[in-house]
């Protein structure tokens, strides 16, 4: 997102369109990244519900039933609270240093 | 000095003659909470609303920081929104007070000044007001009970401003202008409806077509250039306030400015202050030009944003120019003087400076006191950033 100049804003820190969190990514705040086991994960949804920042990326299976599938790390800002809800432990925070040559 | 026609005026306090400007005003929302010396403001408004002399919704909240906070949000929601406060409730607000500039709601609040404690006391003084100069808001002092009245009035058009959408602090002194009795020449009902008009509403929340967020979080990448935003604002209110002033002129024949020159066409020594100050001042300036002594008064109606090219016009080359400050900047210069010194760097004939502290706490100023600060000047008795003080013990 280009970043807009002074005069060209709205005053006030007023956000005059709704849904703009969208071009906001919070991704760029991360020093810690999850990483998720889908072996160990039984699809709970609890880091899903708990996560601050709508990261957690799920669907469905053929029986209807919501499937982890990773994260949306252009949104997700590291805070690892999912780590800490998963009760499986299936969810691992890694430094983002280790994936600096990605 | 204000002409004021005694035939069609009233006499009544500061505190009544802002309450009247308020229910003329008459916003849709006040919130306000009770601190002496503003209570009778609130008590006059709150009964206009209890009387139906006014629709105003009015919120008698549990603190002056509820206070700030039910206008910010009745502003935010596109509504008119005041309130009034005093001392250690101004400071009570400070969080808000702020929130209220950035988020560019035009709330206009008399401030009825008085010293913030400690030790705890209730008098005038302005450490209340300097307390938040730095805050975001146009900040107006009215001399007499006339000028808070209108300047009540016209703070309204000024905030609310397209270009400019700031709050505006109107400030009068404690005791001595709010329960001092005054006459006053108020407008009519009317006129005053038709001078401050419906509201201009710049992103109202209660527009549900479309949607606004007031308040989100603004870092690094934007909280900087909304700064630049409200320094802009105030650039902005610098060049409108002689065109609001001039509407106000037209319908009360009564002139605002930036400042207020007093014998000063060939005065060599000038005092500058701010308020209920400059009458006294006025006094002895009349006294000493008898005896024939050179002087004048600049009185400052408004000192933020401050008007920096009027101080250099007008104590340009003059032979020495007294400052009086009603409140103390502790380990640095009191805050008028440290604005009037700073502005005058730029000038091509620099007077000799004097710094003086005065009636802190509500401590009486007399005409005594202010001879002698013109007598230090005449006699060339001024040392330059030796703060002195008027009616202090020893
Ligand atoms: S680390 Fe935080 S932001 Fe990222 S997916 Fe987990 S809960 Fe969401
Ligand atoms: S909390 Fe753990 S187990 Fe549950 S869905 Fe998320 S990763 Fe899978």
């Amino acid at each position: 997102m280009a970043l807009k100049g002074w005069k060209e804003i709205p005053i006030g820190g007023v956000i005059d369109e709704p849904g703009k969190s969208r071009e906001y990514h919070t991704g760029t705040w991360r020093v810690l990244r999850p990483v998720v086991n889908l072996d160990k994960c039984t699809h709970c949804m609890l880091c899903w519900l708990y996560c601050p920042d709508m990261a957690i990326e799920i669907t469905t299976n053929e029986k209807n039933r919501p499937q982890m599938v990773g994260f949306m790390y252009d949104y997700c800002k590291g805070c690892g609270l999912c780590a800490d809800v998963c009760p499986v432990n299936a969810i691992e925070m890694k430094p983002e240093t280790e994936f600096l040559k990605e | 000095m204000m002409n004021i026609d005694l035939k069609k005026s009233k006499a009544v306090t500061g505190a009544a003659a802002v309450a009247n400007a308020m229910r003329q005003i008459e916003p849709h929302v006040v919130a306000a909470y009770p601190i002496t010396p503003q209570t009778p403001i609130v008590e006059y408004f709150a009964k206009f609303v209890a009387d139906g002399v006014v629709r105003t919704e009015m919120i008698p909240v549990e603190s002056e920081h509820s206070a700030m906070s039910a206008v910010v949000g009745a502003a935010a929601a596109g509504a008119r929104a005041m309130t009034a406060t005093s001392a250690n409730g101004l400071a009570l607000m400070h969080e808000i007070v702020y929130i209220a500039a950035s988020s560019r709601l035009p709330i206009v609040m008399p401030v009825v000044n008085r010293a913030l404690s400690g030790p705890i006391n209730i008098h005038c003084d302005h450490s209340d007001a300097m307390a938040e100069r730095d805050s975001g808001w146009i900040q107006l002092y009215a001399e007499t009970n006339q000028e808070a009245y209108d300047l009540t009035i016209l703070a309204i058009k000024l905030a609310e401003h397209e270009d400019v959408r700031l709050p505006v602090m109107v400030n009068l002194d404690g005791f001595i202008l709010s329960h001092g009795v005054e006459p006053v020449e108020f407008l009519s009902d009317e006129v005053v409806k038709e001078f401050v008009g419906k509201p201009k509403k710049v992103y109202p929340l209660l527009d549900t077509e479309n949607p606004v967020t007031y308040g989100p979080l603004d870092l690094y990448d934007y909280y900087f250039e909304h700064k630049r935003q409200q320094v802009e604002a105030m650039e902005h209110a610098k060049k409108l306030f002689p065109r609001v002033a001039e509407e106000f002129e037209k319908i009360s024949g009564r002139k605002y400015d930036f400042v207020e020159p007093y014998k000063l066409d060939d005065a060599e020594y000038v005092m500058v202050a701010l308020g209920s100050t400059n009458s006294t001042i006025k006094y002895v300036v009349d006294w000493m030009r008898e005896e024939g002594f050179k002087v004048g008064a600049l009185k400052i109606w408004m000192f933020r944003p401050f008007p920096k090219e009027k101080i250099q016009y007008y104590l340009n080359g003059r032979k020495a120019v007294v400052v009086l400050d009603r409140a103390a900047s502790f380990g640095a210069e009191a805050p008028l003087y440290e604005a009037v010194k700073s502005a005058l760097y730029e000038a091509t004939i620099r007077p000799r400076l004097g710094s003086y502290v005065y009636g802190l706490g509500g401590r009486d100023i007399v005409p005594e006191h202010i001879r002698k600060a013109f007598m230090d000047a005449i006699e060339g008795n001024l040392l330059v950033d030796e703060q002195r003080y008027l009616g202090l013990r020893e």
